[in-house]
């Protein structure tokens, strides 16, 4: 609760430092200001409680996940001090919006309510439509921007549609309420179709496939900075929602519902990991590679009882290597308009250390040992054996199989071809960044324990 | 003192040498390289005298993962192994210059370092983490320092990664499958289980797939001649001399002891694989114009028989099959360090370019012949020892497997001994040649030295690793 309100003051307080023309600050502050929160939020770790009629629940899920979501946004809000260097103008707005959205994810892990549920989506959503816009002078950013909004709002509407199906047939919003009734037997029949429409809505925000189209174009649209806080911050935040709403409402729901979800997450693995292969542009690969990304994610619904601490190590380890990935390219693709594979060419004689970065993090993406992305899958896999869905860790493991054919495209862009251009500059921040993620990732991948234990 | 300090002063060697630039970079390798082994003589001495090397403490509580690395005769084999190869390896990259050399030669202790806690790790999910790490490194050194066209060698090593990844995925899902059926990954929990014969083939086949991939046995081995020739030759050296060599440990380590079921039952088709590597392998070799690529199939034809060894489930067999494995390991590095030294001179590696050397270096034209001789196993070499076992335990299975085995000298004495023919003899070459360097000299003797002494004693390495054969062989006999 206290982490809800400190956020969105931290938010409004962003907005005041440009009429105190503060703005050389305000990077700085906002750091500062999530750093506290985040301690704040960690002193709240093992408290239940919940407030305004059960409209936020304080809990181990919602705090920890809560913890991932503020590192994120540190890591995203120190990388805007090089990205908006040209746009000083609007640093505070960008800022803002990025402290904003924190305060939409945090209300989408730690609602008790369905309507807390719904303003949590829309403040991220209306958060990442402005910023996947913000470049306006670009047309790409423009049809991205337009794009995800068009098909967002549309989305928005399926989830909203499905929150009064269940309000219809349950009679409330409340979540506790809506967990007894769903384990009851005599359910109106139209309960099924609210929780079948809301995760339509919640897989599109997570792009899973069939609910994927938007992803690639609007990935590669928007501004490099926006990219990575849809594919790390907002799917994960996406994924965690979906995984809370499904653990409250499944609780009488026909063994169907399992085929389906292991026949979604079979086809995004596949779909996303088939189509990066083609890629030429990174920013359009990670799109799918996030895809793939969801397919997996997806994979931590499926055990019989389904373990909150295996999805928060998968999204930890899948965001922290994104953002270490995106620290890169923000660095590498800064004074082109493409992000193509070329400008990558010879990175590993010209920026040894950004591109070993790069290299670990796609190497933790692919599952390769000692990086997390390797025991998140693992992890995965184990469970999902223990359900005895047997051809669904055949596929997985085929799929990570064909992720390392275009992870390692990037790889050896950077190994063997020449360098075509000179950078210049070592932005301190960047560097930060890209060092802490890819440590994190490195100890979460040493002291697995740490985090699963959590929840 | 424990086997644990051999990985970490491997690591803190990597990083040094990292850090110590370009120019001292070798020399700290070696330094390194060189504790590492004199480290490793003295946990060997401590080992022998009974004392326990072994380390286990916990990891991951959940999954129940432990951080155990366990020593026994075997192990330490391999072990000295690694350990005597890498300073060898590492010195033989003195007569290059690298570019970007710190990076090369960390990479060098860091691959040492992942094959050791290979061969130690008694843990599943461990063994499996440093099996996979091993591969970056390699992987990192043929793409960078690699010759030949970018191209080309861009498709050879990532065909190699992409193949022998896929392998240890399936590996991955064989230990967790089996993590769920005993609820640990320790060696002795999985060595307890009683599995059906269903499970065997499967599990079987998923470890069959990686092991047989990084060997390799025919037919996964479509990767290793194009590698071997493109990589640079000290990821050569340890391609061919260590890394191959996890494949077959692992066989008797954790493939045959966890389902032996397959070999006990089907034991003509692994066994036949592995002939018809041999078999195949000195085919294609006679036919080499290269004599990198030349090396790579007398190196398949040679681990074929080393694998046909581990299935016949007989102490012979698989005494001898890890006597040839430590044999080849010493002798297929000697090897393509004598083709660098011709590639340094001559700057080909084309067979045909060469020819008339003998007369301008007599020493190198002797080394070169004693390790031709001893990769054909002449008797008294340390070769002999592991074939002649081997086919031995061949001939306990069936006496036709060691006489199609045995073909292997035959076929290897023909082709060796052609190749010499054009790379030596002949008429005095017009380019000049000159004779091998004293650093080249050291390598050379000292891989020789190995090889004879061992031919002719090899009583210590038989009383290190027979008791642990003896143990993995009673656990085969006792499952169904």
């Amino acid at each position: 609760m206290n982490t809800l309100i400190a956020t969105t003051a931290l938010g409004v307080l962003c907005l005041l430092f440009e009429i105190f023309n503060l703005r050389k600050a305000i990077i700085p502050i906002t750091i500062v200001g999530l750093i506290a929160i985040l301690g704040l939020n960690i002193s709240e770790y093992g408290v239940e409680a919940s407030y305004y009629n059960n409209m936020i629940v304080v809990n181990k899920f919602a705090s920890t996940f809560s913890s991932l979501f503020i590192v994120l946004t540190i890591f995203l809000v120190a990388l805007g001090h090089q990205f908006y260097e040209n746009h000083q103008t609007k640093l505070s707005d960008f800022i803002a919006i990025k402290v904003f959205l924190l305060s939409g994810c945090i209300a989408m892990v730690a609602f008790g309510n369905l309507a807390m549920f719904f303003l949590g989506i829309e403040v991220l959503s209306i958060s990442l439509y402005i910023l996947a816009a913000s470049n306006r002078m670009n047309l790409k950013s423009n049809e991205a921007g337009m794009k995800y909004f068009l098909m967002g709002s549309f989305a928005s509407g399926i989830i909203l549609f499905g929150i009064c199906l269940i309000y219809g047939a349950i009679g409330s919003f409340d979540m506790r309420t809506i967990q007894e009734a769903a384990m009851s037997a005599d359910v109106e029949e139209w309960f099924y179709i609210g929780v079948i429409l809301l995760s339509i809505g919640l897989l599109f925000k997570i792009a899973a496939v069939p609910f994927h189209f938007w992803a690639p174009d609007v990935y590669e649209g928007s501004p490099s900075l926006t990219t990575a806080t849809m594919s790390t911050l907002a799917k994960v935040t996406a994924m965690a929602a979906f995984f809370k709403l499904i653990q409250a409402m499944s609780g009488n729901l026909p063994e169907t519902s399992q085929t389906v979800l292991v026949v979604i997450s079979m086809l995004s693995m596949t779909v996303g990991n088939i189509m990066a292969l083609k890629q030429n542009n990174v920013k359009r690969m990670l799109a799918f590679s996030g895809i793939s990304h969801a397919g997996f994610m997806l994979m931590t619904l499926i055990p019989i009882l389904p373990s909150a601490g295996s999805l928060l190590y998968y999204a930890s380890a899948y965001s922290l290597a994104g953002i270490a990935a995106f620290s890169v390219i923000l660095y590498v693709c800064k004074n082109n308009n493409n992000e193509d594979i070329a400008n990558f060419h010879g990175l590993g004689k010209t920026n040894p250390l950004l591109a070993g970065i790069l290299t670990a993090s796609l190497l933790s993406m692919a599952g390769i040992p000692i990086f997390a992305g390797f025991f998140a899958k693992l992890i995965l896999f184990s469970q999902t054996i223990e359900a005895g869905y047997i051809a669904l860790v055949i596929v997985a493991v085929i799929n990570s199989i064909i992720s390392v054919g275009y992870y390692f495209k990037l790889i050896l862009a950077m190994y063997t071809k020449e360098p075509n251009e000179t950078r210049t500059g070592t932005p301190f921040v960047l560097y930060a960044v890209a060092i802490i993620a890819i440590l994190l990732n490195l100890v979460l991948g040493l002291f697995p324990s740490f985090v699963i234990d959590l929840l | 003192m424990d086997v644990t300090y051999l990985l970490i002063l491997l690591f803190v060697g990597a990083i040094a040498t990292y850090f110590s630039g370009d120019k001292l970079a070798p020399k700290v390798a070696l330094f390194f390289g060189l504790s590492t082994f004199g480290l490793s003589i003295y946990l060997l001495d401590l080992f022998n005298s009974g004392q326990n090397i072994s380390f286990l403490s916990g990891w991951i509580a959940q999954p129940n993962i432990s951080f155990a690395l366990t020593a026994d005769g075997l192990s330490m084999a391999m072990v000295l192994l690694t350990t005597a190869l890498t300073p060898i390896i590492i010195f033989s990259g003195f007569g290059n210059d690298f570019n970007n050399a710190k990076s090369i030669y960390a990479l060098l202790l860091f691959m040492s370092l992942a094959m050791i806690g290979t061969f130690l790790a008694s843990d599943g999910l461990l063994y499996y983490i440093f099996w996979e790490l091993s591969l970056i490194p390699i992987y990192f050194i043929a793409l960078i320092w690699g010759n030949g066209d970018a191209d080309e060698r861009k498709k050879a090593v990532v065909k190699f990664f992409i193949y022998t990844f896929a392998g240890s995925l399936f590996m991955l899902v064989a230990f967790v499958y089996l993590y769920q059926k005993a609820g640990s990954l320790l060696i002795a929990d999985l060595y307890a289980l009683q599995l059906s014969s269903n499970e065997q083939i499967w599990l079987f086949l998923a470890f069959f797939l990686a092991y047989a991939i990084k060997i390799p046995i025919i037919p996964f081995h479509t990767w290793q001649a194009n590698v071997y020739q493109k990589a640079p030759a000290i990821g050569t050296m340890l391609l061919s001399g260590i890394m191959l060599k996890m494949g077959l440990y692992s066989i008797i380590r954790w493939q045959l002891p966890i389902a032996p079921y397959v070999a006990k039952h089907f034991a003509f088709i692994l066994i036949g694989l592995g002939i018809a590597g041999v078999i195949y392998g000195s085919i294609v070799a006679i036919r080499q114009k290269d004599l990198k690529k030349l090396l790579a199939y007398s190196s398949l034809a040679h681990v074929g028989l080393i694998a046909a060894g581990t299935y016949t489930l007989t102490l012979n067999g698989l005494h001898g099959a890890v006597l040839q494995m430590i044999a080849h390991g010493f002798v297929v590095v000697g090897l393509f360090f004598i083709a660098e030294i011709i590639y340094r001179r001559y700057q080909t590696r084309a067979i045909a370019e060469m020819g008339g050397i003998r007369f301008q270096t007599p020493k190198f034209t002797s080394m070169f012949l004693i390790l031709v001789l001893a990769s054909v196993a002449l008797p008294s070499t340390f070769n002999f020892v592991g074939e002649f076992m081997v086919l031995y335990g061949l001939s306990q299975v069936h006496i036709l497997l060691a006489v199609l085995g045995g073909t292997t000298i035959i076929l290897g004495a023909y082709y060796m001994l052609k190749m010499f023919q054009n790379v030596m003899l002949g008429e005095t070459n017009s380019k000049v040649f000159k004779d091998v360097t004293v650093n080249e000299a050291v390598v050379l003797v000292a891989i020789i030295a190995v090889l004879f002494f061992f031919g002719l004693y090899p009583k210590p390495i038989n009383d290190l690793i027979t008791p642990s054969l003896e143990v993995v062989l009673n656990i085969i006999k006792t499952k169904n």
